[in-house]
C-alpha cells in the first residue's frame, strides 16, 4: 500500500525523538541507494537552505512614544528613509533604501556602502541607530521633530517582513555586449567573459518542493538564524514549467515566498547588509524549510540532484534590460558548479552568488533542530498556487490616456 | 629568490625622480610594477615585486631619497567572520587567489598569489575583503 504521513504522526515522532530527518543533500544518496518507496518509509523529514542576497526584504518597526507624542511623517534611521506613512510611530525599512545623500550610480560605478539592510543588521548587532523624524505636529501628537538614537531592545517591535524571498530557481547571467556590466548578479565581464549563478540547487528549499505540495502560509521556517513563517506566496510568484523552442522541459522556474519572523530573535550572523557595485544595496538573508515526507510523489521531488536542476541563461548585456527574448538555453547546476558552462560554442567560467556551505549548514542547523525535538512542523493553513494553476506575468505598457 | 613585495611612499619632491630606472641600472633589480598611483598632491605609491642580489642595497638606496619603504605583508586580507562563501569574488580575481575548493564550494583565499588589485575589495557584496596599511 502506498505510503501515507501526515503532519501529526511526523510531529509525534519529532517529539519522541524518533523522527528520521536528512537534509535534502543526503537524501539523493539514500533514494539512489534504496529506492523511492524504502526511502519513503524511513525518511520523515528532509531539510533545505539557502543563503543569498534578497532585495525584496526589511522591517517594521514600532519605536514607541516620544514625550511629547509624534505622529512620525518622515523617518531616517543612520540617514536611510524609512516609509512612515503607517501608523503614528510605525515605519517600514527597506533593504534596498539608500541614505538620502548617497552618491548612487553618479559615481559609476558606484559603490553602495550602506543600505537598509546594513542598518537592519546594525540593530541586529545591537549597535545604537540613530533615528530622526519630522512631522507637521497634531492636537494628539504635538511633536514636530525629534533625533535620538536607538537599539533593538528598546523599541516595541521589529517584524521582518520580506515580501519576496526564496526564489524557487534564477537566472544564469551572462553578458554579450563588450562593456563590463555592473548588476544584480554581480560584475559580468564583456564577450561572454563570465556567468553568475543564483541559487542552492539541490539545496533550495523551492526546488525541492517544486509543486508547492507541503510550503504554504504558516508553514514554519529556518529565518535569519531564527524562527519564522511563510506568510503568503512572494510578489512575482510564477511557478512555471520552463520549456525551451522545441518544448523540452527544464524543471520549475520563479515560485517566490513572502516570509516573516520577530527580528529580536535572529542572529546578525544570518542577516547581513549587502552592497553590489554599480548596482545597489540589499540584505542577504538566510532561509530553510523543512519538507515532511507525506508519501513518495513528495521524496521523488525532494530527491532531485544539481544534475536534474537547470537555470535558464539570460544575457543581461542588452536582452534583460531590454526585456527581449534571451535564447541562450539551459545550465544545469552540476555544470555551473563544475566551474565552466558553454555558451554560444564558447566556454566560459562560472560563480555563483549564493553560499553554498552557508545552504548546507542551514539545513544542518535545522535538521538538528527537530530531531532535538525543539522544532515542530506546521501544516499550513493553504497551499501555494502552483504552476497548474497557470500563473501568468504581466508586462507593464507605457502608455497615454 | 622569491620576490619581495613592497609599498613604496613618494612625496612630493621625490615623484618625479627615475628612481625606478635607478633600481634597475644600478642595482641590478627585477622589477614588476603591481600598482602605481599619484595624488592631486603629487605624492605616490606604488607597490612592487622586487628581486635580486643587491635587494637591501635598493632598499638603503630608495630610504636616502626619502622614499618610505614597507613590507607588503597582508596587504588585503579577507575578514573571515565576513565572509559567506558565495564565491562572487572568484570569477573576478585575476590571478586565482580567491578559488572555489571543488565539491566542498568553500572559498579559499591564497593571499602568496595576490597582486592586491583591490577588484575583490570593490565586488565583494558582504565587504569581507579588505585593505590594509
Ligand atoms: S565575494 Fe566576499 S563574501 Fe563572497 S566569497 Fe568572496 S570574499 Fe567571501
Ligand atoms: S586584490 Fe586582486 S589579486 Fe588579490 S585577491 Fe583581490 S582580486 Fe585577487
Amino acid at each position: 500500500m502506498a505510503i501515507e504521513k501526515t503532519y501529526a504522526e511526523i510531529n509525534e515522532k519529532i517529539k519522541s525523538g524518533k523522527a528520521v530527518v536528512l537534509t535534502a543533500e543526503e537524501v539523493i544518496g539514500l533514494v539512489e541507494e534504496k529506492g523511492l518507496t524504502e526511502a519513503t518509509r524511513q525518511v520523515d523529514v528532509v531539510t533545505t537552505g539557502t543563503f543569498a542576497p534578497m532585495c525584496s526584504s526589511g522591517v517594521f518597526l514600532n519605536f514607541g512614544h516620544s514625550k511629547p507624542k509624534m505622529k512620525m511623517q518622515k523617518v531616517w534611521l543612520n540617514g536611510v528613509p524609512a516609509y512612515s506613512g503607517i501608523a503614528a510611530v510605525d515605519a517600514y525599512l527597506g533593504a534596498t533604501e539608500l541614505p538620502e545623500d548617497d552618491p548612487c550610480n553618479n559615481n559609476y560605478p558606484g559603490e553602495f556602502r550602506y543600505g537598509g539592510g546594513h542598518v537592519i543588521q546594525d540593530l541586529l548587532m545591537g549597535k545604537k541607530v540613530k533615528l530622526e523624524a519630522t512631522s507637521y505636529g497634531t492636537d494628539c501628537y504635538p511633536r514636530r521633530e525629534l533625533e535620538t538614537y536607538i537599539n533593538l531592545d528598546d523599541i516595541n517591535e521589529a517584524t521582518l517582513f520580506n515580501p519576496r524571498n526564496s526564489y524557487q530557481n534564477y537566472n544564469c547571467g551572462v553578458n554579450l555586449s563588450n562593456r563590463v556590466i555592473y548588476t544584480y548578479m554581480g560584475v559580468l565581464k564583456p564577450n561572454l567573459g563570465n556567468a553568475h549563478y543564483c541559487s542552492a540547487g539541490q539545496l533550495s528549499p523551492l526546488l525541492n518542493d517544486p509543486y508547492f505540495l507541503t510550503i504554504g502560509m504558516g508553514t514554519k521556517i529556518f529565518l535569519g538564524g531564527g524562527i519564522g513563517y511563510v506568510a503568503w506566496n512572494g510578489t512575482q510568484h510564477f511557478p512555471e514549467i520552463q520549456k525551451d523552442a522545441a518544448g523540452n522541459s527544464y524543471g520549475p522556474s520563479g515560485g517566490t515566498l513572502s516570509v516573516v519572523g520577530d527580528l529580536k530573535q535572529m542572529e546578525a550572523n544570518w542577516l547581513l547588509g549587502t552592497s553590489f557595485l554599480g548596482y545597489g544595496a540589499t540584505l542577504s538573508v538566510s532561509i530553510g524549510i523543512p519538507i515532511p515526507i507525506l508519501n513518495e510523489e513528495v521524496m521523488r521531488c525532494v530527491s532531485v540532484s544539481d544534475r536534474d536542476l537547470y537555470a535558464p541563461i539570460v544575457d543581461y548585456g542588452e536582452a534583460y534590460g531590454q526585456r527581449l527574448p534571451s535564447d541562450l538555453g539551459f545550465a544545469s547546476y552540476a555544470e555551473l558548479k563544475s566551474g565552466t558552462i558553454t555558451v554560444n560554442g564558447k566556454k566560459i567560467p562560472t560563480a555563483p552568488l549564493s553560499s553554498y556551505p552557508k545552504a548546507r549548514e542551514i539545513a544542518a542547523i535545522l535538521k538538528e533542530w527537530i530531531c532535538k525535538g525543539d522544532f515542530l512542523l506546521t501544516e499550513p493553513v493553504k497551499l501555494l498556487p502552483s504552476y497548474r494553476d497557470g500563473i501568468q506575468s504581466k508586462k507593464l505598457e507605457i502608455r497615454g490616456l | 629568490m622569491a620576490p619581495n613585495k613592497i609599498i613604496l611612499r613618494f612625496g612630493e619632491n621625490t615623484s618625479d625622480q627615475p628612481i625606478i630606472y635607478r633600481l634597475v641600472k644600478d642595482y641590478d633589480l627585477v622589477i614588476n610594477i603591481l600598482k602605481a598611483n599619484v595624488n592631486p598632491n603629487k605624492e605616490g605609491t606604488m607597490v612592487l615585486e622586487l628581486t635580486g642580489e643587491k635587494y637591501e642595497e635598493g632598499l638603503g638606496y630608495l630610504r636616502d631619497q626619502g622614499i618610505r619603504v614597507q613590507p607588503l605583508a597582508e596587504e588585503v586580507f579577507r575578514n573571515e567572520d565576513r565572509c559567506i562563501s558565495c564565491g562572487a569574488c572568484t570569477g573576478i580575481c585575476p590571478t586565482g587567489a580567491l578559488s572555489l575548493e571543488r565539491p566542498s564550494m568553500e572559498v579559499k583565499f591564497d593571499s602568496d598569489n595576490c597582486i592586491v588589485c583591490q577588484l575583490c575589495v570593490k565586488v565583494c557584496p558582504l565587504k569581507a575583503m579588505e585593505v590594509r596599511f
